[in-house]
């Protein structure tokens, strides 16, 4: 059987071969002009004191490139379950070969369970292949980025989870709707909304939180209206905390209560609209806005202080086997699924 | 010794939703003998079949295939030879691929038979099967179903789709590999004078009922005229009877 499975199955890795290939001459190729400039340039700033224009530099080498292999990295495994696991019952259904199929020496059960195993596992390797050469590629910018949660869905090996349960997420829509064209448009969807869902409620919630508090640092704060009639109110950028995933950044009062507007501790700070406009910090600002601004902060930091809610850089690989095993396991319940509904239901 | 019936069915019913497509089909086809399965359609022909070889699952009552339960597992299903209707077979993949298809998937698979019996045929083995003319594609479907050596051939109108030349010629070789191989067959069809080239014992399904089984030759002999009158009258009564039925309930 898993010889008629990989006979059935023979052109579409040759496609997929080849345009993994293609990546792969890309990206070496690329690679080697971004390691030089690296050293050129990042690597010994130390000694000539440009770290910051250095890295700002550096960052924007390649930048459509950078974008475009993060897009691959995360549109492959939506492809890989709308053009290899859709079809890969429904066809069949669908052009009657089933009945070929099924009345040959082979248990349906072992049809089924041979062509998922041959073709997931060529699923599994085009994404791995895949993530390994865009995390290598990628791991000069995301070393000075200094985000690794940033790209956390596009390296390492969340893309191989996402794969295989679009893989799967396709086979069970094929084997259930037994339509090639409507199982390929319910993997995009379901794909994707299972993708946003997970991204929102629940990878942040997979570990709890850390918590920091420390003073309130006028260096990093601004002030600003959401419109002209709400409120002012001081916002604070999260102190430096290299490739942390910063969750939320809050000034609150010993009981924890945010501060809600600052108009009476500070009534100096210009009014709305002024030239010296509202917004973090960022570039010049007047010396008398920046005065009133430290004025004030230092009044309101008697009673507030800054709560950060973080998830710390070293539990990135946490998150990564977490996600990775969750995806996994949802797949291998959908296999479950589709060997029983085969087996019962056709 | 006594071989038990290739296909034995007691109250065999099969439900898809809410429609009935065989119901209360009692029925027992003997071995050794060439079975035209023939009635209107919807008399649940294909459905009989496809219970036989297990491509369904009966919704009610039993049904025993030489003497065990359909596609029970791989011993099973090497047992049974199938050719659907329509012969479905894979598109973009040559003769030779599926002669070596027919190799990975079954075990008993006679090698030697299927490449002589394409020889025969004239089959082109770097042909896509999706080029073959309808007759051709009918042949390489029963190939696959003769050469896995089974017990019991099962074809499911084989010929509807065949032009009449392609068909007598189809029926003709069927008869032949019946002859050679010692094998018993269950063939359907809807057209009576198919089933008279090649068939010694026929049964009658009308509304899942059987309304006529016995050998053509003993038919033949207790009644006068034709075999397709003798068919066709019998077809009415069932039809007949179930309108009946079908008033009363």
């Amino acid at each position: 059987m898993i010889r008629l499975a990989w006979r059935q199955f023979r052109s579409s890795a040759v496609i997929a071969s080849g345009a993994l290939a293609a990546v792969c001459v890309v990206v070496v190729l690329t690679r080697v002009h971004i390691v030089d400039v690296y050293d050129a340039t990042v690597a010994s700033c130390d000694s000539r004191g440009d770290c910051e224009a250095a890295v700002s530099a550096f960052v924007r080498l390649n930048r459509s490139l950078q974008g475009w292999l993060d897009v691959l990295v995360v549109v492959v495994p939506g492809l890989l379950g709308i053009f290899w696991g859709a079809p890969l019952v429904a066809r069949e259904l669908e052009a009657g070969t089933f009945r070929l199929a099924w009345t040959q020496s082979v248990t349906r059960t072992r049809w089924l369970t041979t062509k998922l195993a041959v073709v997931g596992l060529a699923a599994v390797v085009v994404s791995g292949v895949l993530t390994v050469m865009v995390t290598w590629w990628s791991s000069l910018f995301d070393k000075v980025g200094e985000n690794i949660y940033g790209a956390f869905d596009r390296r390492d090996l969340v893309p191989i989870g996402h794969a295989t349960l679009a893989f799967m997420v396709g086979v069970t829509a094929g084997v259930v709707l037994r339509r090639t064209l409507a199982a390929m448009a319910t993997t995009l969807v379901v794909v994707v909304a299972t993708r946003l869902a997970f991204v929102t409620w629940v990878r942040p919630h997979l570990l709890a939180a850390k918590r920091w508090s420390g003073p309130l640092d006028p260096n990093r704060m601004g002030f600003m209206m959401e419109s002209e009639t709400s409120p002012m109110r001081l916002h604070s950028e999260a102190p430096r905390m290299p490739n942390a995933w910063i969750r939320s950044v809050e000034i609150v009062d010993r009981s924890g209560r945010p501060i809600t507007y600052v108009e009476q501790a500070c009534p100096n700070l210009p009014p709305p609209g002024s030239s010296a406009g509202s917004g973090l910090r960022r570039g010049p600002v007047p010396d008398d806005v920046d005065r009133l601004l430290q004025e004030c902060v230092a009044k309101v930091g008697e009673r507030y202080h800054l709560a950060v809610s973080y998830q710390p850089a070293g539990r990135y690989w946490a998150f990564q086997w977490l996600e990775l095993g969750i995806y996994v396991a949802a797949s291998a319940a959908l296999v479950g699924l589709c060997v029983w509904w085969v087996r019962r239901r056709l | 010794m006594t071989e038990p019936p290739v296909i034995e069915a007691t109250g065999l019913g099969k439900r898809f939703g809410r429609r009935w497509a065989l119901s209360e089909c009692t029925v027992t086809i003997p071995s050794g003998r060439v079975v035209g399965l023939v009635g209107p359609n919807g008399a649940g022909k294909t459905t009989l079949l496809h219970l036989t070889v297990g491509l369904t699952a009966p919704t009610a009552g039993t049904i025993s295939v030489l003497g065990a339960r359909p596609a029970a597992g791989p011993a099973q299903l090497a047992r049974v030879g199938f050719v659907a209707q329509d012969t479905p077979t894979y598109a973009s993949m040559s003769v030779a691929d599926h002669l070596r298809l027919g190799g990975w998937l079954n075990p008993g698979w006679d090698r030697d038979l299927a490449e002589r019996r394409i020889d025969r045929l004239g089959l082109d083995r770097s042909q896509r099967s999706g080029n073959l003319s309808g007759g051709q594609r009918a042949q390489l479907a029963l190939t696959l179903a003769i050469a896995k050596r089974p017990e019991l051939l099962v074809l499911d109108e084989p010929v509807a789709s065949l032009d009449p030349l392609a068909r007598r010629e189809f029926l003709r070789d069927l008869a032949d590999t019946v002859v050679d191989h010692r094998v018993s067959v269950v063939l359907s069809s809807h057209l009576v004078a198919d089933l008279e080239q090649v068939c010694d014992h026929l049964v009658v399904l009308v509304g899942s009922r059987v309304q006529m089984a016995g050998d053509i030759d003993d038919l033949r002999a207790e009644h006068r005229g034709s075999l397709e009158d003798l068919v066709l009258a019998a077809m009415e009564r069932g039809l007949e009877s179930r309108s009946d039925e079908g008033g009363r309930s």
